[in-house]
């Protein structure tokens, strides 16, 4: 950890000419007596994309963003400024408008910098440097004729390859000072399939916290490349999607976005400290099967939403929000924690510099049941087996929640037989868990895909479940069940 | 009013003058054609809640894009870091990614003779000189005109106010280079009502480029009360075939799909379920969709579009015919075609509207469900398969029943756009797509 705030006092701080003696400094502009809590947050952040189609590599992006956010918070109310310029006379400038959030009070007392250790959930890869700008070109190269080659009915192709590097540091009121540096990388094959004149798309893709190495290992990219093509070949052959009421089976893994959307966003602490959320005052209670055992857990090594330490600080932990079927607890910032009477479990999270951090998830799961897989669909008469999806949305006060199925299939009589259009599946958070009847033992996570979206701002997630058997869940299609 | 920075002459030299040297600098570094776009800004926004400051943020932006050719290969960076030592290693990182990328001979600039070249004022600019302190005063307004409405409003997500005002330039190695101001302002409130079956929030918001266009406080803040109170007690329905009437605020995503199957992108790739549909019926003989891109103070206004090429007024449907697709430089001559001068996309989207206003839309109905809020995002523009998630009223004899929730209405976008048989005059001036509401004769309804 120390070696992470070298290096982010190199990557941020000495090339503006600023020390972490000078942070103190900002520090002390944001504190006053009543400031209960105040963060000073550096980002330096450099990505990229290239983007293949019409089998040539036609374009890439190269972004780099640099700036810190100032943020002092008295009571409920919070002061926050932002600002590009990392000169010693803005920040403390804008220090002093940030600070005028508390009304009065002579200057606060600026504890002594400690600076803290956390373990390490990842390594401070820089995913740009990783391969050459040759190699990233024939890489997408090579996946779009390969993909060509799985089916003669492929006619377009989409590979997209994202990176990203960043790196924070974050001081706070308490005196700690803290760093980390995050590699990001992410790849999409989009393919277009055409036969008789119809024409079907498919997509996969995946990525976490590495370098781009993690493409070329274990045929990961063309694992990708297969998968798109499968899905867009079953697309060919989907018929209508029934509409009302039935059983639906979840495969394992992505359809984790259930979680995610159905009680995920509904235990963050921000809606519950304001009574705002479905869930609101209800720890203890029952709101899901006793088969049900859920999970936020930022710790699993170079997952997507995993993070060392939150954007507060806060080293990242594995968080029970539901145990056995009961409500045992919600994700939380600092802020919400304090004003709560609890404490931050590592969910404080920002989009960037520019924005403030609120509870956010990181990667939300499952834990695995019992049941085998094919004894949960064998055990459906009628129903619908949901095994890849869009994305999804909350009305976290009403507890309506939304996700769209993207492969799914008609069970008949505990066989999987048609494929069925897409069609969202709608249900009511608090409830719908108390509908699962059998849970697989076959736990996965999602290939690293997800970006959860909230009050404008967006971060990567995680997401992970094993099989689910829901009894009734509404299923959007246009055919008659 | 103090004079505003961002409509000070020197400063838009100074933007010009950066630009100038982002187009030397990438010349000098072996660009063919260069395109700069440059944006600054600064901006306040407020939240209150349960009647006291909940936050105040003080926003200022920059941001530098910059997009490079060389030998009809193409690169771009883009930074907020706007030092000249920055900046050429911007240009650098464009010219290198665009040294590996491939060659792609539809790729580069669009012709000078295309270019904008009557910058007429479109009166995008209207700051609003206002303290934080003056601003949290509006909102807490609102907020109360929200919170004392009714006893059922129980909570508050708050109410707030956001003011933006900015400056864009816009240059490219044809020598063509537009600056200009422009300002927007919202105001929004967002509360929670309770009744015995549980809890429902809604929300209204006014947006516009003068302050003094914005709705009331109070009567934003009253408007987001109404709103909840009619969700309380909200209930699934049974699986049905129905009318739907889509109302303004969800109107226009409806017509979006639309749009995002005639973009020139959609079509190049073939992704759209509208692919060679010019000159074909994808409306009913009524339907009159056009873009009018030089409204004064209209949120999507502009003299050109984000190539810098003249945007113009016209009908993309008449009579339910498809007259134009919106395509940029390079969309376009992917496809053979000329620009439209939609780089960047549509601006001032506007549906024509028949004779009846929202009252009588319902009466048009009968009985079917009125839909107020969408979500998810189940919408595939290659095939046009539609099944979303809403909420909103039933409606019997042209009278709203109660409210509706945790019902999905499905379709296809061709099939549903065929068969729209009437649209409001109550149309949504807020945002980029000016709409009334869509009435659709059957779509499938799933539910309890």
């Amino acid at each position: 950890m120390t070696d992470l705030i070298q290096q982010a006092e190199s990557t941020i701080l000495q090339p503006v000419g600023m020390t972490v003696d000078d942070i103190e400094q900002v520090m002390g502009g944001l504190l006053s007596s009543s400031i209960d809590q105040a963060d000073v947050y550096f980002q330096s952040s450099r990505s990229e994309s290239w983007v293949l189609e019409d089998g040539i590599v036609k374009e890439g992006n190269y972004n780099i963003e640099q700036g810190v956010g100032l943020r002092a918070v008295s009571g409920e109310k919070t002061g926050f400024a932002y600002s590009e310029e990392l000169l010693l006379p803005t920040l403390l400038d804008a220090a002093k408008n940030v600070r005028a959030i508390a009304r009065s009070g002579q200057s606060g007392i600026i504890k002594p910098q400690q600076r803290l250790i956390a373990p390490v959930r990842y390594q401070a890869v820089d995913p740009l440097e990783s391969m050459t700008q040759e190699d990233k070109v024939s890489l997408l190269q090579s996946i779009n004729r390969q993909t060509r080659l799985i089916d003669t009915r492929v006619e377009q192709v989409i590979v997209s390859l994202v990176g990203v590097h960043e790196t924070i540091l974050v001081a706070s009121e308490d005196g700690s000072l803290n760093s980390d540096v995050r590699p990001l990388v992410r790849m999409n094959i989009s393919v277009v399939v055409e036969e008789k004149g119809r024409r079907e798309q498919g997509s996969s893709g995946g990525g976490g916290r590495h370098g781009y190495e993690f493409f070329t290992s274990d045929d990961q990219a063309m694992s990708y490349a297969r998968e798109a093509v499968r899905l867009a070949l079953v697309n060919l052959e989907a018929v209508e999607a029934p509409a009302g009421t039935m059983t639906v089976v979840l495969g394992s893994g992505w359809p984790g976005i259930l979680l995610h959307e159905a009680i995920g966003h509904g235990l963050e602490g921000d809606f519950n400290r304001k009574g705002s959320s479905a869930f609101s005052n209800r720890i203890g209670e029952t709101v899901a099967s006793p088969l049900c055992t859920i999970v936020d857990d930022g710790t699993p090594e170079n997952k997507r939403g995993s993070l060392t330490i939150d954007d507060e600080g806060v080293p990242s932990q594995c968080t029970t929000l539901i145990e056995n079927g009961v409500l045992k607890g919600y994700m939380q910032d600092k802020m919400n924690a304090r004003l709560m009477g609890q404490k931050s479990t590592g969910n404080g999270r920002r989009e960037s510099y520019a924005h403030l951090p609120m509870p956010r998830m990181t990667n939300t799961y499952m834990l695995a049941g019992k049941d085998d897989p094919g004894d949960i669909v064998s055990s459906v008469k009628e129903g619908l087996y949901a095994v890849n999806f869009g994305g999804g949305q909350v009305d976290i006060t009403s507890g309506k929640f939304v996700f769209s199925a993207s492969e799914a299939y008609l069970i008949k009589n505990g066989k999987i037989t048609t494929p069925v259009k897409g069609a969202t599946l709608i249900g009511n958070g608090p409830d719908v868990l108390t509908k699962v009847s059998m849970v697989g033992n076959d736990l996965a996570f999602d290939s690293g895909v997800g970006t959860c979206g909230k009050e404008g701002q967006s971060v990567p997630v995680g997401v992970g479940q094993p099989s689910l058997k829901i009894d009734s869940m509404t299923v959007g299609g246009t055919a008659n069940a | 009013m103090p004079k505003s920075v961002y409509a000070d002459p020197a400063e838009l030299d100074r933007l010009k003058n950066i630009c100038s040297d982002v187009l030397l600098e990438a010349k000098k570094q072996g660009a063919d054609e260069v395109e700069v776009g440059l944006n600054i800004g600064q901006g306040l926004s407020v939240n209150a809640r349960l009647g006291d400051v909940e936050t105040i943020e003080h926003h200022k932006d920059q941001g530098l894009g910059i997009t490079v050719h060389i030998g009809h290969k193409k690169g771009s960076a883009s930074s907020s870091d706007l030092k000249p030592s920055s900046i050429k290693s911007m240009v650098t990182a464009a010219c290198s990614i665009a040294k590996h990328a491939e060659v792609d001979k539809f790729s580069g600039l669009p012709d000078t003779s295309l270019m904008a070249t009557n910058f007429f004022d479109l009166s995008l600019h209207h700051p609003w000189d206002i303290s934080a302190e003056q601003a949290i005063d509006i909102a807490i307004e609102c907020e109360d005109a929200a919170r004392t409405y009714h006893d059922d409003i129980t909570n508050s997500e708050g109410a707030g106010i956001q003011t933006f005002e900015g400056l864009r330039v816009f240059a490219n190695s044809h020598g063509f280079m537009h600056g200009y101001p422009s300002s927007r302002h919202s105001l929004s409130c967002s509360v929670i009502g309770e009744r015995a079956e549980g809890m429902q929030r809604d929300y209204w918001y006014s947006s516009a480029r003068h302050a003094n266009d914005l709705e009331s406080a109070k009567g934003v803040g009253e408007k987001a009360a109404e709103r909840t109170l009619k969700r309380l007690g909200a209930r699934a329905i049974g699986t049905r075939k129905c009318p739907i009437l889509f109302s303004p605020d969800v109107s226009g995503g409806l017509i979006g799909h639309f749009i995002s199957a005639i973009k020139g992108g959609s079509l190049y790739r073939k992704s759209s379920f509208l692919l060679d549909s010019l000159g074909k019926s994808i409306f009913p003989d009524f339907v009159r969709i056009h873009e009018q891109p030089h409204l004064k103070k209209a949120m999507g206004s502009a003299v050109c579009d984000a190539e810098g090429v003249a945007t113009v007024t016209r009908d993309i449907v008449s009579n339910g015919i498809l007259q134009g697709y919106l395509l940029s430089n390079y969309s376009a001559k992917k496809l053979g075609m000329a620009t439209t001068a939609n780089a960047g996309g549509v601006r001032n989207l506007t549906v024509e509207s028949g004779d009846l206003d929202f009252k009588g839309m319902l009466q048009e109905m009968n009985t079917g469900l009125l839909v107020t809020e969408m979500m998810g995002m189940g919408v595939n523009t290659l095939t046009g398969d539609y099944s979303r998630g809403v909420a909103g009223f039933w409606v019997e004899n042209g009278e709203i029943q109660y409210p509706v929730e945790e019902v999905t209405i499905a379709g296809n976008l061709l099939d549903m756009y065929q068969s729209i048989t009437a649209i409001g005059n109550d149309i949504d001036l807020r945002g980029n797509t000016r709409c009334g509401s869509i009435l659709i004769n059957e779509m499938t309804l799933a539910g309890s």
